[in-house]
């Protein structure tokens, strides 16, 4: 009893610090590669290209462009290369088809592997 | 386990492997030349004497142009000039400048020295129009057509081999 | 001097090794039971040599020896000696000396301590792993030799990246391999068990130890790298799906999935096949994250001065390994038809398997694809941290579920557990006071958060259990409760992180919803290597009125140049505060990144809760076995 109510004290202090609020810009700027840098998101890099891509990326927002505007009009300037999440095309299709496929031939096999329950009543 | 299931595991992992001794020759440094054959948007370019703009779309009556970024502050800009001036003197070949980043009369005085090879002249304070053109360090160059299609995209400095290129395909 | 001395060193590794497989080739065909002395004392002499060399190199940069091009490129007079000292394995050649110490070190302690009597079964592990041991002694010797000088001898050398001189990221390596690289020793078991034939029970209980050691120091060497990257790199991240991130993780996933299997095995006769392939596969997955890392085909924060050349390699041996085994395993493999009952502990752990190959797999294939896309049809793609959270998360809640109801399930037994106790009454209690608290309307993440409370819930019910009846097997408690927090920890954190990008002069104040931060001073200082421009920020809380200060710094180090940012954190248990400052050049103006992370801490202390379970295993089992 003693152990829930000190957890839900917790709750509370967290709900009293902050709540998170990420907004659309800081969402897609994390989406998108830094070109010049070396494996880090636009967001994250403060250098000169990624601070005129953010700036960039706020302008279009302003002019009321969603989100998969954004990502469309930078991969046709920079190559899908851009965007850390490859967007389902011809040539990502295996890439996001094969997982599922691999659970599901898993769940085959091991469907092979277990015998069928007895029900005891 | 099955003789036939060890051969299709052994074909699997030879294939993968073969792909992967191919990709230790692969272009690390990524690129833009995915975009070669795409057209360019038509937006438009501030001018840098004047508050005008022109539209790109005013390129299509260009046979041949270059649409070169460069800035006064850039060293690998300073040395493709030279061949910026050379492309300058070919007849069907209309040469864009658009000054990225820069300061007026550091730019001016750069083209002073250097010599303009621009029949315009444009600029990019704060390089946000350039996005536009997928550029993403300078000194970029693309080469379009009369149908604004991309023909070549060299990001680096400009070199000889490259003259001799553009040469080659603005003249057929 | 040093050079002509580790390299002979090193040749008297070789030598050694190649003895040793000499005569435990000859001794295959001798039928006793006794392993002659000689291999002994071989072993000995390989491990002292071994050792030397690695001495040898070290030494060679605490004395800042730029006669050796290796210390000459990564080290300089000025660097700390700590960094000096951790400076010799963090570059390629001296890693690579580090491999081979830990390929001899778990060669030797599996033939002095293995209680297994098999003659046959111990020589040919140490064939086996000697084999391993000869083929990276010829790679550092042709191709990435430490040792090799410089002539004429510069004074000083090009010096160390700043980012590497950190404690966490010093220790890394080490704990690292030790995990990956010592999985090699029941890589060699494997098939040393497949070629002997002995019986599937003595071989699980003879690698178990060894396993659980890889396992613990994989989880902790994972640990430490990321909770280094959260302290240095800047972001407030700690995983970013980085290739070589993920080339640590592949490893670990085996591991786990070859813990438990062993459990069966070295209780019941069952899974001989799986622990086989899955022992195999685990330091496959080690050669081949080597691989993805040193060969230059991946793009990555962390990559090492890349080299095709490495790549080939590493590669060839990776194929001779592969084909190897697949032969080995064809040739000998062990006779088994089992089929388990669903509602059996096999069946779950089977199903734990399962879900660890296939999290492999999926890491493998976002890691492996842009650059076999790229190969193929020459168009590049990315595939970050998007691609990993999408495809991954929604498979945390059936394993969650798994753990949960799987572990009380007996062996080899039929029936069907009844759903409805008092765990899941309190779980969905806990969980519905959690989402009126929280509010989160993402429904996925809401059944993550039900899922991960019910495995906590269960797994502390469990541990009241253990305790009432004086239970000692609580590792399985413990480590499943360290996981269920770990994700409940990670969610929470994702769920409450706030971040606000903002710039500021020297004197000015930002307000946001809930924070006021003020930059109240600046100062320029000058340490050993590097100048430091700090700043001084005040952050108080406006709702509990509570106040922090944070020095976030801009370093400039000059040799080599470099400029950092280094973030100041403020943690406590239940949140961290973090702000990283850069500079607008040419203005007075600085760019502050302001960020508050809750339950950061926590979430490290659940990581080191699931390897305490490891921990507890194995001491578990020195007890069983003494009495």
């Amino acid at each position: 009893m003693k152990n829930i109510l000190k957890a839900l004290i917790l709750f509370l202090l967290i709900f009293s610090e902050s709540y998170g609020d990420e907004n659309l810009s800081n969402k897609i700027l994390k989406n998108l590669r830094c070109l010049v840098c070396q494996g880090q998101t636009v967001h994250d890099s403060n250098s000169d290209f990624a601070l005129t891509i953010k700036s960039v990326v706020k302008d279009k927002i302003k002019e009321g462009n969603n989100e998969r505007e954004i990502y469309t009009f930078l991969s046709e300037k920079y190559g899908d290369w851009i965007l850390l999440n490859p967007p389902l095309k011809k040539n990502s299709f295996l890439l996001w088809f094969l997982p599922y496929l691999l659970f599901v031939l898993g769940v085959i096999f091991l469907f092979f592997l277990i015998k069928k329950p007895k029900i005891r009543l | 386990m099955k003789k036939i299931n060890y051969i299709i595991i052994s074909v699997l992992f030879s294939l993968l492997f073969i792909v992967l001794y191919l990709s230790l020759g692969n272009e690390k440094i990524y690129n833009t030349q995915d975009l070669v054959g795409k057209k360019i948007s038509e937006v438009e370019i501030n001018l840098f004497q004047s508050n005008e703009t022109f539209n790109t779309k005013e390129l299509t009556n260009n046979e041949f142009t270059i649409l070169n970024f460069w800035a006064s502050w850039c060293g690998p800009c300073r040395k493709e000039h030279p061949n910026l001036v050379r492309l300058s003197k070919i007849k069907n070949l209309k040469l864009i400048g658009v000054n990225f980043k820069d300061e007026k009369d550091n730019a001016r005085n750069f083209l002073r020295e250097n010599g303009n090879p621009f029949d315009i002249l444009a600029e990019d304070k704060n390089g946000k129009n350039s996005v536009n053109f997928g550029v993403y360090g300078i000194p970029e160059t693309i080469l379009i057509d009369s149908e604004l299609k991309i023909l070549k995209k060299y990001i680096g400095p400009l070199n000889i081999k490259d003259v001799n290129e553009i040469r080659k395909i603005v003249k057929k | 001097m040093l050079s002509k001395l580790g390299i002979l060193f090193i040749i008297g590794t070789l030598f050694t090794s190649l003895s040793i497989i000499f005569l435990t080739f000859k001794e295959l065909k001798v039928i006793d039971n006794l392993i002659p002395s000689k291999i002994y004392k071989f072993s000995l002499f390989q491990l002292f040599f071994s050792i030397s060399s690695f001495f040898v190199l070290l030494l060679a940069y605490i004395l800042s020896d730029f006669s050796l091009v290796n210390v000459y490129e990564n080290s300089h007079s000025n660097k700390p000696l700590f960094y000096k000292i951790s400076g010799t394995w963090g570059n390629h050649e001296g890693s690579l000396l580090l491999w081979i110490n830990i390929l001899v070190l778990f060669s030797s302690l599996f033939l002095f301590l293995t209680k297994n009597s098999d003659k046959s079964f111990k020589i040919l592990t140490l064939l086996f792993q000697n084999l391993l041991i000869i083929t990276f002694l010829i790679f550092l010797l042709t191709n990435s030799n430490p040792f090799s000088e410089l002539f004429p001898v510069p004074l000083e050398g090009l010096g160390l990246n700043p980012i590497l001189q950190d404690p966490a990221l010093a220790i890394h390596p080490p704990l690292l391999y030790i995990g990956f690289v010592g999985s090699s020793i029941y890589f060699s078991a494997a098939l040393a068990a497949l070629i002997s034939k002995i019986d599937s029970q003595s071989f699980a209980i003879s690698i178990k130890s060894w396993v659980l050691v890889s396992w613990f120091f994989q989880t902790v060497g994972i640990l430490v790298g990321s909770i280094w990257a959260y302290y240095e790199l800047g972001w407030g991240g700690y995983w970013f799906w980085d290739p070589v991130e993920n080339s640590s993780l592949m490893p670990w996933f085996v591991m786990t999935a070859l813990l438990h299997s062993i459990l069966v095995l070295e209780r019941r006769i069952g899974l001989y096949s799986w622990v086989i392939v899955l022992s195999i596969l685990t330091f496959t997955m080690s050669v081949t994250g080597t691989f993805l890392v040193r060969s230059g085909i991946l793009n990555s924060v962390h990559t090492f001065a890349s080299d095709p050349s490495r790549g080939l390699f590493i590669l060839s041996f990776l194929v001779i390994m592969v084909f190897s085994s697949i032969f080995i395993f064809f040739k000998f493999s062990p006779k088994e038809n089992k089929k388990y009952s669903v509602f059996s502990k096999e069946a779950f752990i089977i199903a734990n398997n399962w879900f660890m190959i296939f999290f492999l797999g999926v890491v493998l294939i976002g890691t492996l694809y842009p650059v076999l896309l790229d190969t193929i049809t020459g168009s590049k793609i990315s595939v970050g941290p998007p691609y990993y959270n999408l495809i991954l998360a929604p498979f945390l809640i059936p394993l969650l579920f798994l753990m949960t109801s799987g572990p009380n399930y007996k062996w080899i037994s039929n029936e069907v557990r009844s759903l409805f106790n008092l765990v899941l009454v309190l779980s969905v209690t806990l969980f519905l006071i959690t989402f009126f608290l929280i509010k989160e309307k993402n429904f996925l993440i809401n059944l993550i958060l039900f899922f991960s409370i019910y495995l906590i819930t269960q797994t502390l019910f469990d541990f009241y259990e253990s305790f009432k009846k004086k239970n000692i097997n609580i590792s399985r408690i413990i480590s499943h409760l360290g996981f269920g927090l770990l994700i409940f920890f990670i969610y929470i954190n994702h769920i409450f992180s706030v971040e606000n990008n903002f710039n500021l002069k020297l004197g000015e104040t930002k307000k946001t919803d809930y924070y006021t931060i003020k930059f109240v001073n600046l100062e320029e200082q000058s340490i050993k290597n590097y100048k430091s421009i700090i700043g001084y920020f005040n952050v108080s809380n406006k709702k509990n009125f509570t106040s922090k200060e944070l020095r976030p710094e801009i370093r400039v180090y000059d040799k080599p140049f470099t400029i950092t940012y280094e973030a100041s954190i403020n943690s406590n248990l239940f949140s961290d505060t973090y702000l990283t400052m850069s500079n607008i050049s040419d203005t007075d103006v600085f760019n502050i990144k302001f960020q508050v992370k809750p339950f950061m801490n926590l979430i490290w202390l659940s990581v080191l809760l699931l390897s305490l379970g490891g921990v507890l295993n194995f001491f578990k089992r020195k007890k069983y076995e003494k009495n």
